[in-house]
C-alpha cells in the first residue's frame, strides 16, 4: 500500500474496530424512529398520495443516518488525533494533502455507505421497498456521504476541543437533518417553510436520494443533482484549501 | 553535504492581546532569532539549553510541524518546506509529548506507520526495532495496555520505522528509567556508528558529554555556544573547588557558586583562586568541609554559557532602552 492507502486503510480499520458503536449504533437509532414514527403515523398519512408513510419514511432515515456517519467519521477522527496528539505521526509523514482529502473522506464515505445499508437491510421487513432508479439511489448517496465527509474534515480542523465539534453537530449539522424532509414531504409544509426548505442542502441530497426510490420527489433530482454536486465542489474545494495551508494543524 | 543546514531561521508568536502587560510590549515574541547552524552527516550533535530556550520551536520547524517566520532549513539538502516529501522521508523525528494511538496495537501501529512512507513489506526491520527496542513480547499489545516507558520505546521505534538517515530525538530521556535509557543509547549509538545522523535535545547533560561529538547551546531564542564538546569543556574554566557549608555563603562567592542545598561548587583556575575562595569562607566565620577539586563537567560549562548570555542580553537590552530615550 502506498502512503493515501495506508491512510484510508487506518482511517477505515478505526471506525471497523469499534463497530458496536460507529455502526450498530446509528442503525438501531434508525429502527427506533422508525418503529415510533412509522407506528404513529401509518394510518394517518399518505405522502405524494400513494406512498405509505413507512416506505416514505425508510429511504429518508438511511440517508440521515449516513450523512450523520459520514460527517462524524472524519470529524471526530481528526478531533481525536488532535487531542490526543498522535496527529503529528502523520504530520511528520510526506503525505501530500490531497491524500489526506482522499483518505479521510474515502473512509467517512466508507462508513456512511455501510450504516446507509444497514438501515435498509434492518428496516426491509417493514415495509415493501421499490427501487425506482437505483443510478440516482447511488449517486446521492455518494455524493452526500463525500460531502459531509468533507464537511467532517472542516470542522475536525477548525474544533479545538470536543465540545466545539458538539455544538458544529448540534447546532448545523442536526437542525439542518431534521429539517430537510426526512420525516416528512416539504410540500405538507406552509409556504414560508416551504421556502425556507429550498434553502437547506440538506433537503435536496434527501429529496434526490427518495426519488430514486419512488420515482416521485419534491423537485426534480435533476436540481437536486444540481445543487447538491455544486455544494460538494464548494466544501471540498474549502477544506482541501484548509489542508494545503495547515490550518490549525502546522503552527 | 550538511545533513541538516539551518539557515537564519526566525520564529516569531504572536502574543495574544490579553498577556501584553503594557501597551508598549510587543504584539509578538521571537522565539528564535536568526539560528544558523550546519549538521554533518554522520554527527553525534547535541542541542541544548533551558526550558523555552527555542529547542523544541527549532526541532517543530525542522520537522515540518511550524512554519519559519524567516529563514530555511535543509536535510541532506532538500528544503523542509519547498521540497517537504523528500525531506521528510530522510527524518525520523521523536516526539517529545508521549502521545499515541490508542486504536491499535504496536505491530499495526508500525506497520501503519511504514505505509504512510510508501514502505512495503517491512516486517523484517518491524522485528530487528521491536528486539532492539525490547518491545517483542509487546508487539500484539494495545497502546493503552503499555506503560509510560514502553509508550516512549513505541515512539522511537515510530520515528525509525522507515529508516531515515537522519535522527532526531527530542528529549527522548525525560522521565524514564536507567533501564530504558541504556537500551535507547545503545541502539543510537550502534545506528550513529553506521552512519545515521543523530541530532539530540536533552537536559541530562551527562548524557549530552558521553554522546555528543559536538553540542549547540540556545538560550532565549540564540545560539549562544557551538563546539566540540571536548573543546566546550577545555574553553571552560578548567577545574572545580567543591565544598560543604552550614551557614550563609559569603556575598561575594555567591554570585559565581553552583549552590545545591548545603553543597558549594565554584570554578577555579588555579591555586590563588582555592586560596581566595577558602579565606574568604574564614573570614565569614565558616568551615568548609568535604573539600575536594574535581575536572568541570558539561553542567559547568553549560550554566556558565548561560550565565554569560543573559549578562548579554541584559546589556542588549539596556542599549534598546537607551536607543529608545535618544529617539
Amino acid at each position: 500500500m502506498n502512503g493515501w492507502q495506508t491512510l484510508f486503510y487506518k482511517e477505515v480499520l478505526r471506525f471497523w474496530k469499534v463497530a458496536f458503536q460507529t455502526i450498530a449504533g446509528p442503525v438501531l437509532t434508525a429502527m427506533l424512529y422508525l418503529l415510533i414514527f412509522g407506528h404513529a403515523l401509518e394510518t394517518h398519512v399518505k405522502v405524494y398520495g400513494v406512498v405509505s408513510y413507512t416506505a416514505f419514511l425508510v429511504p429518508g432515515l438511511a440517508m440521515m443516518s449516513l450523512l450523520q456517519n459520514a460527517f462524524a467519521n472524519s470529524s471526530s477522527s481528526l478531533i481525536m488525533s488532535k487531542v490526543m496528539g498522535n496527529l503529528v505521526f502523520l504530520l511528520l509523514t510526506p503525505l501530500h494533502y490531497m491524500h489526506w482529502f482522499v483518505a479521510y473522506v474515502g473512509a467517512s464515505v466508507v462508513r456512511g455507505l455501510v450504516v446507509g445499508l444497514g438501515v435498509f437491510v434492518v428496516a426491509a421487513p417493514f415495509t415493501d421497498m421499490q427501487f425506482a432508479q437505483p443510478l440516482w439511489i447511488f449517486a446521492f448517496a455518494l455524493m452526500g456521504a463525500a460531502l459531509m465527509g468533507a464537511l467532517g474534515l472542516i470542522a475536525g480542523l477548525w474544533a479545538e476541543k470536543f465540545d466545539q465539534l458538539a455544538a458544529f453537530q448540534n447546532f448545523v449539522v442536526m437542525p439542518m437533518t431534521f429539517l430537510s424532509g426526512v420525516f416528512y414531504s416539504i410540500h405538507s409544509l406552509p409556504p414560508f417553510w416551504q421556502g425556507v426548505s429550498h434553502f437547506n442542502p440538506f433537503f435536496y441530497m434527501i429529496d434526490g436520494f427518495r426519488f430514486g426510490f419512488f420515482g416521485i420527489s419534491d423537485v426534480s433530482p435533476w436540481l437536486s443533482f444540481g445543487v447538491v454536486g455544486a455544494t460538494l465542489l464548494a466544501v471540498s474545494v474549502l477544506s482541501l484549501q484548509l489542508l494545503r495551508s495547515g490550518y490549525k494543524l502546522r503552527t | 553535504m550538511s545533513a541538516i543546514s539551518f539557515q537564519s531561521i526566525t520564529k516569531a508568536y504572536q502574543r495574544p492581546s490579553a498577556e501584553r502587560t503594557s501597551p508598549a510590549s510587543a504584539a509578538s515574541f521571537l522565539a528564535l532569532d536568526g539560528v544558523s547552524f550546519d549538521i554533518e552527516e554522520g554527527e553525534f550533535f547535541g542541542l541544548l539549553g533551558p526550558n523555552g530556550a527555542g529547542k523544541t520551536t527549532l526541532i517543530s520547524i525542522l520537522a515540518g510541524l511550524a512554519l519559519p517566520t524567516g529563514g530555511s532549513v535543509r536535510v541532506l539538502g532538500h528544503d523542509v518546506q519547498t521540497d517537504y516529501s523528500q525531506a521528510r522521508r530522510l527524518l525520523g523525528v521523536v516526539p517529545q509529548e508521549l502521545v499515541f494511538d490508542p486504536f491499535f496495537n504496536v505491530r499495526e501501529l508500525l506497520r501503519i506507520q511504514s505505509g504512510y512512507f510508501g514502505v512495503r513489506n517491512n516486517d523484517a526491520w518491524i522485528d530487528e526495532l521491536l528486539e532492539n527496542l525490547g518491545l517483542t513480547d509487546k508487539a500484539n499489545a494495545n497502546m493503552r495496555q503499555l506503560s509510560g516507558g514502553m509508550k516512549r520505546r513505541v515512539l522511537v521505534a515510530q520515528a525509525l520505522v522507515h529508516k531515515p538517515p537522519v535522527i532526531v530525538l527530542d528529549e527522548p530521556t525525560a522521565g524514564v528509567d536507567v533501564e530504558l535509557r541504556q537500551t535507547l543509547w545503545q541502539f543510537i549509538a550502534k545506528l550513529n556508528k553506521q552512519g545515521h545522523t543523530v541530532l539530540l535535545t536533552t537536559h541530562y547533560l551527562e548524557e549530552a558529554e558521553a554522546l555528543c561529538g559536538r553540542i549547540g547551546m540556545l538560550n532565549s531564542g540564540r545560539l549562544v555556544a557551538l563546539d566540540r564538546t571536548s573543546d566546550l569543556l577545555k574553553a571552560a574554566s578548567s577545574n572545580v573547588l567543591r565544598f560543604k557549608l552550614d551557614g550563609e555563603l559569603p556575598l561575594a562567592l555567591a554570585a559565581r557558586a553552583r549552590v545545591t542545598g548545603r553543597i558549594v561548587q565554584l570554578p577555579t583556575h588555579d591555586a590563588l583562586d582555592v586560596e581566595r575562595y577558602l579565606a574568604a569562607v574564614r573570614e565569614a566565620g565558616l568551615v568548609a568541609q568535604d573539600v575536594e577539586i574535581r575536572k568541570a563537567d558539561l553542567e559547568d560549562v553549560f550554566l556558565e554559557v548561560m550565565s554569560r548570555s543573559r549578562g548579554d542580553n541584559a546589556a542588549a537590552a539596556a542599549a534598546a532602552r537607551n536607543q529608545e530615550h535618544v529617539a
